[in-house]
């Protein structure tokens, strides 16, 4: 008993370790958008890697990478805005999802704990490839930070000073699409968005600096994770959306403090 | 005597956007040590032309080569993000890791004391300051100025054209700089170029001056102009008047 809430606790502080820094972007570059397309691409995913059975963790990658992909080219040739094109995928990629799902007659498939997250079902092995899978995020963001903040600030004076701003711009969104492939365990695809963007909108509140409103946005992220999985254990409720009542709270306590 | 290569080469580079040609057939150089502006109306191909130079952009007719090995931008604006908490000195120190450096760079550009503002606090005109401050803190060998003084009072254009000065001397950096002030233009650049798609003409700012094609497009009465107008004016008429919406001015 005590093992199973030591796993999901540990599978959950590792994803909102770097929820918090990868959130500040979403919320600086303006992705949370971006960030649904993904988490709902994952879902289609799932329901390819058990149709074609091919590996789940894999494919539940796979598919939010090349979607991430193919986003940073279509961005770059112009064309149709951008939130009509995250309209078009974000959605299809889910209903392709959910009609596969219902298309899988007899394979036990928890369509819940996919939208909504099963922290408490995570296993041993999981738990490797999410620890794995956050460190190399986290790596990935200390590593590019400074040129991560410069081409958010501002991306043709980044370029002139020497960034490579396309490489750097796909470095982010691979890291998004490996954080939508292991959140999904914890908060499922309809909730990701959220434990990126409401921890990081509360940091917001009392941060002066960029690695501030880092540093803050993965502590606010933890306290969200282990609150909503003691809430879940407490009163039985499911646990993606008892972190992300938790998460709201804590904003609505930042906007609060901010005023004072 | 041997002369180096020059900064910046174009040659007969052409630009266009879905089929509609931008910039034709542009030859220009920029030499270290010179200030050369770039004026024409509006639409004339201005920004591209100096994408182009920032290698932003490809030409697709033409050569550009650029030799400079470390070039400062001021970009026309910066639209800072209020989610992005940043301070002017942080703002630096992204550009360049020394700090004290950074805070000597602010002071020379008149920004001394504000270093732990928060950058969507400043004014207009300190904005554009920290701009000019970022670009020529790693004391460049191009500096590329687009529209350097929109939303600077007069004092601080004329402190702003002084420190160029001072930075050519002290770098022999070259300059290129956007202008709609056809008054500074005459008096500070080394270079004109007045372009509208082509090079309409090119040259010292006294040739420059009384060149028929810079005449057919700015009008023979430059001398009462301290700013460009995308409209005629009664030669006569000195109080107000209206502007179109793209025009950058009150």
């Amino acid at each position: 008993m005590f093992e199973l809430l030591a796993t999901a606790i540990a599978g959950g502080l590792a994803v909102a370790l770097v929820a918090g820094p990868l959130g500040c972007f979403v919320v600086w570059r303006r992705m949370a958008y971006f960030g649904d397309t993904l988490a709902h691409s994952a879902l289609l995913g799932v329901a390819l890697s058990v149709f074609f059975s091919l590996n789940l963790s894999l494919a539940t990658a796979a598919v939010p990478l090349t979607i991430a992909l193919l986003l940073v080219w279509l961005e770059q040739r112009g064309g149709l805005p951008l939130d009509t094109l995250l309209g078009i995928l974000s959605h299809s990629a889910l209903a392709a999802g959910l009609v596969l799902v219902a298309m899988l007659d007899g394979v036990r498939i928890d369509l819940m704990a996919l939208l909504f997250g099963d922290l408490l079902a995570i296993t041993g092995r999981e738990l490797m490839v999410i620890v794995a899978v956050a460190a190399i995020i986290l790596a990935l963001l200390v590593w590019l930070w400074r040129p991560l903040i410069n081409i958010t600030l501002n991306a043709e004076l980044a370029a002139v000073e020497g960034t490579q701003v396309t490489a750097v711009r796909t470095a982010l969104m691979v890291a998004t699409a490996l954080l939508i492939a292991i959140a999904m365990k914890i908060v499922g695809v309809m909730l990701i968005t959220a434990l990126l963007v409401i921890p990081a909108a509360a940091a917001r509140r009392i941060s002066r600096t960029p690695e501030q409103m880092a540093v803050f946005a993965s502590a606010i992220a933890s306290i969200s994770v282990l609150g909503g999985t003691a809430l879940a254990w407490q009163a039985d409720t499911p646990v993606g959306p008892s972190v992300v009542v938790v998460a709201s709270g804590l904003f609505i306590l930042a906007t609060a403090l901010r005023r004072q | 005597m041997s002369t180096p290569l020059p900064l910046v080469e174009l040659r007969s580079a052409g630009k266009s956007f879905s089929g509609r040609a931008v910039l034709e057939n542009i030859s220009l150089i920029l030499e270290r040590g010179a200030i050369t502006t770039l004026i024409g109306p509006n639409g004339a191909g201005k920004s591209t032309l100096v994408r182009v130079i920032l290698g932003l952009l490809k030409t697709d007719k033409g050569d550009c080569i650029n030799r400079a090995k470390s070039i400062g931008y001021m970009p026309q604006r910066l639209h800072i993000d209020q989610t992005l908490p940043l301070s002017l000195l942080r703002f630096m120190t992204l550009a360049h890791r020394n700090r004290q450096h950074c805070l000597d760079t602010l002071t020379r550009v008149g920004l001394e004391g504000l270093a732990e503002q928060p950058l969507h606090q400043l004014s207009g005109g300190q904005l554009q300051r920290a701009m000019l401050a970022r670009a020529i803190v790693h004391q460049p060998e191009l500096l590329v100025l687009d529209e350097p003084v929109q939303g600077l009072d007069i004092s601080g254009q004329a402190a702003l054209y002084r420190l160029i000065d001072e930075l050519v001397a002290e770098l022999s950096c070259g300059v290129l700089m956007v202008s709609h002030d056809l008054h500074v233009v005459m008096s500070a650049s080394h270079q004109v170029i007045c372009l509208n798609g082509h090079i309409c003409c090119q040259g010292m700012p006294e040739q420059i001056r009384n060149d028929p094609s810079y005449l057919g497009i700015f009008g023979a009465a430059t001398a009462i102009y301290t700013h460009h107008h995308d409209h005629v004016h009664d030669s006569d008429e000195g109080g107000a008047h209206q502007h179109s919406s793209d025009c950058n001015h009150d």
